[in-house]
């Protein structure tokens, strides 16, 4: 693949070359030029947009986080070292917050990376209508999560239709969203259902690329359905796995917006989340500064684990 | 071929260099643009309200600004709306990048946040003016006006009248609204009729501003406070003092002894109507509804509980003020000094089916004239209301309580839960140097 592009577009020629090169060549030269710069305008929106909204942001956290600076305040912000941090580090709402954001990442990763692979599978037929389960189960994912969360509020709720259901089956459901031992894992799975569309036609896209004579050949050699899926279809989903596993991960980390419609926080801090703390600290108390310092943790927590990942997965290539 | 790419090139790279001076230019004529003169030496002032979701409120304010341009050639007030969910923060924003608006609306507990912040200017020379106005819709700070309302509204005991007198439970009056022992009766008798799913709806199912606008003043009639109102630099003693902790206590049982539900249902408003609720805890914005409703006959308005130190109710709601960024300081208080007419008040008032913050107003406003239907409303606002702690520290109080209110509620520890509200409160304070 790179060596078709670079087949295409070789490397500018030097001064020299090009003092050598006839009429002909030097008209080409010159729309190669062009070109070039053709290219530095389309890229150039993007790159603008990246920096006033991305990068521009972040290297601001970094600087606030040592600050003391205020959402509202007639006085600038004055530099205080770590006192963020520190205070960070006792406070027991970012405690609770970091092992609800870990415990959710935990367990979303797995199942929902599992059921996009199976929903993937299933609808990797050629069967008759399998667009339309295709488009079913794609459909929470083009919903916004502010509709979605909304829903499942409903649903949730003490006399919704999940414990109405459940009543047909004798079965007394607890009071979903306002129990703190109940709280996250309706999140979770409300989450797991929003977001399985998505990673099953990333997989679905795995899936696709695997060449049919692999199959053929696993079929001559007397594979049955669970071998074929053991020794053929699982290494040869290695990049995609790689990519599913560090997208739903950092996904889990971000988690807040299901959090701010659904909970708030609450029930007694049991779907706090560290995204959700920040925005609340930085909006609703006000606190720059802090709010900053929280994120930088965020930033190294996700940062860390993206590392340890690819690692980890790096680690697999070389072996093999 | 490859000339006229280039020439298209360049010629893009004009435009954009153009559209980015361009920009620029805007950018910084926006500062004065809160304040322009055209050529005729009429001054532009902008303003901005919150009620753009809110189509009669805004229907109303649009009037006051169509008569006051209509009035004078001096200022044209130009309007702009945003939806209550994103104003504070398009101000804080305005703020930050030194474009505020000439006149814009506050809501009355972050008037005290917004003065020490230096977005407003103090309302010199209205003083005479305001002080006509009701006590709880004036935004001061420092000893100086920065914002008036012109409305109020009171909150409520909205009650099924049968279910009162089926249960021979007394109707309580202004004088002498119910007593906590008198409210834990009629709770416990109504519950044991049977005839309605919730005895008592708080609303708590409501979000934001609700929880420390309704349930502080709860605190307040205990004997606690937000804050130490003497110099503002401590909560510590009523917020986690003993009365303190008797609310917790109380607000919790509410819950626990099954008297009304943990979490309100999607309307409680719609859900008194429907019988499902014998007690609403409500605003007096619910009045006019409940009368338009099936059970209308069956409605009583009736004062907030004493539940020790006097029945309290919050107070003050949205005001309007003048930012100190304006260019035209003579010409937003020239504005003011039109917009807050009485027959304004009363408009706006009437508009919105609250309080007219005057009593030529009200005399103005059917309903509210003395003896009226909805006079009542007024004379609790007089009687009980009670602002919420004038401290720039405000909006990080009312975020901490009502965090430790819902922790309560879901049965957290009451002093533990205040003494880390406590705790958390003191040091913004302290962070702040105490706002001085």
């Amino acid at each position: 693949m790179t060596q078709t592009i670079g087949a295409a577009h070789p490397e500018p020629p030097t001064i020299d070359q090009l003092g050598r090169l006839s009429f002909r060549q030097r008209r080409f030269t010159k729309s190669r030029q062009s070109q070039r710069i053709a290219a530095v305008w389309m890229v150039t929106p993007a790159a603008a947009l990246m920096l006033v909204f991305i990068i521009i942001p972040i290297v601001l956290t970094f600087v606030l986080a040592f600050t003391n600076a205020k959402l509202i305040s007639p006085t600038g912000p004055r530099f205080v070292g770590f006192d963020n941090f520190a205070r960070l580090f006792g406070d027991p709402i970012f405690w609770k917050s970091l092992r609800n954001t870990l415990l959710f990442a935990v367990f979303v990763v797995p199942i929902q990376a599992g059921l996009a692979l199976v929903l993937a599978l299933l609808i990797n037929v050629k069967i008759r209508g399998v667009n339309f389960f295709r488009t079913v189960y794609f459909l929470p994912v083009v919903t916004s999560m502010v509709v979605v969360s909304l829903l499942w509020k409903f649903l949730y709720q003490p006399d919704g239709l999940i414990n109405n259901f459940l009543a047909v089956f004798g079965i007394d459901g607890p009071d979903w969203l306002g129990n703190p031992n109940t709280a996250m894992i309706s999140i979770l799975i409300m989450s797991v259902w929003q977001g399985v569309g998505f990673h099953m036609v990333i997989w679905l896209s795995g899936l696709q690329t695997i060449p049919q004579d692999m199959y053929e050949a696993g079929a001559i050699d007397g594979a049955n359905n669970w071998q074929r899926f053991r020794y053929l279809t699982w290494p040869a989903l290695r990049q995609t796995r790689t990519f599913i596993l560090i997208t739903i991960t950092i996904q889990a980390f971000a988690l807040f917006t299901q959090i701010q419609v659904m909970t708030e926080g609450g029930p007694l801090d049991s779907t706090s989340t560290i995204v959700f703390q920040a925005v609340r600290t930085g909006f609703d108390l006000q606190q720059t500064g802090y709010a900053s310092a929280l994120s930088l943790v965020f930033f190294i927590l996700v940062l860390v684990v993206s590392l340890v990942q690819r690692f980890l997965t790096r680690d697999k290539d070389v072996k093999k | 071929m490859a000339l006229p790419t280039r020439k298209r090139l360049a010629a893009a790279s004009v435009a954009v260099a153009l559209a980015f001076s361009l920009a620029a230019c805007g950018k910084g004529a926006s500062s004065s643009s809160d304040a322009q003169t055209d050529a005729s030496g009429t001054t532009t002032l902008k303003m901005w309200t919150h009620n753009a979701g809110n189509d009669t409120e805004l229907a109303a304010i649009n009037q006051v600004v169509a008569d006051y341009n209509a009035s004078q050639s001096n200022y044209k007030v130009e309007v702009q709306a945003f939806p209550q969910d994103s104003y504070n923060t398009s101000v804080t924003a305005a703020a930050a990048s030194k474009s505020l608006p000439c006149i814009l609306d506050v809501d009355g507990p972050n008037v005290p946040n917004w003065a020490w912040a230096g977005y407003l200017a103090p309302l010199d020379g209205l003083d005479e003016r305001i002080a006509q106005f009701l006590p709880s819709v004036v935004g001061s700070f420092d000893g100086k006006n920065y914002a008036v309302g012109y409305y109020d509204v009171a909150l409520i005991m909205q009650a099924r009248t049968s279910a009162l007198q089926e249960n021979g439970i007394r109707i309580p009056t202004i004088d002498q609204p119910w007593t906590e022992d008198e409210f834990a009766a009629a709770l416990a008798a109504i519950k044991a009729s049977g005839k309605y799913e919730n005895t008592l709806d708080l609303q708590t199912g409501n979000t934001g501003e609700w929880w420390p606008y309704a349930y502080s003043p709860m605190l307040q009639s205990f004997g606690g406070d937000l804050i130490n109102r003497d110099g503002y630099t401590s909560a510590d003693g009523v917020l986690n003092g003993p009365a303190a902790v008797q609310w917790a206590t109380w607000f919790r049982s509410l819950a626990t002894d099954g008297y009304m539900p943990l979490k309100s249902g999607a309307d409680p408003a719609q859900d008194f109507l429907n019988g499902k609720t014998a007690i609403l805890y409500n605003g007096s914005w619910g009045a006019e509804p409940a009368r338009a409703s099936a059970i209308a006959d069956d409605v009583s308005f009736l004062p907030a509980v004493n539940l020790g130190q006097g029945a309290k109710i919050g107070g003050g709601s949205w005001q309007w003020a003048v930012s100190s960024g304006c260019p035209s300081t003579e010409g937003a208080l020239d504005y003011m000094k039109f917009a807050l007419q009485d027959k304004y008040v009363a408009a706006v008032s009437k508009a919105t089916g609250t309080i007219p913050a005057t009593d030529a107003a009200a005399a103005m406003v059917p309903g509210y004239e003395p003896g009226g239907d909805n006079d009542i409303f007024r004379q609790y606002s007089k009687e009980f209301a009670l602002i919420r702690p004038a401290t720039p520290g405000y909006p990080f109080i009312a975020t901490t309580f009502t965090k430790t209110a819902q922790d309560i509620l879901n049965g957290a520890d009451p002093q533990e839960a205040l003494n880390q509200a406590v705790a958390d409160i003191d040091a913004n304070q302290q962070s702040n140097n105490n706002f001085q």
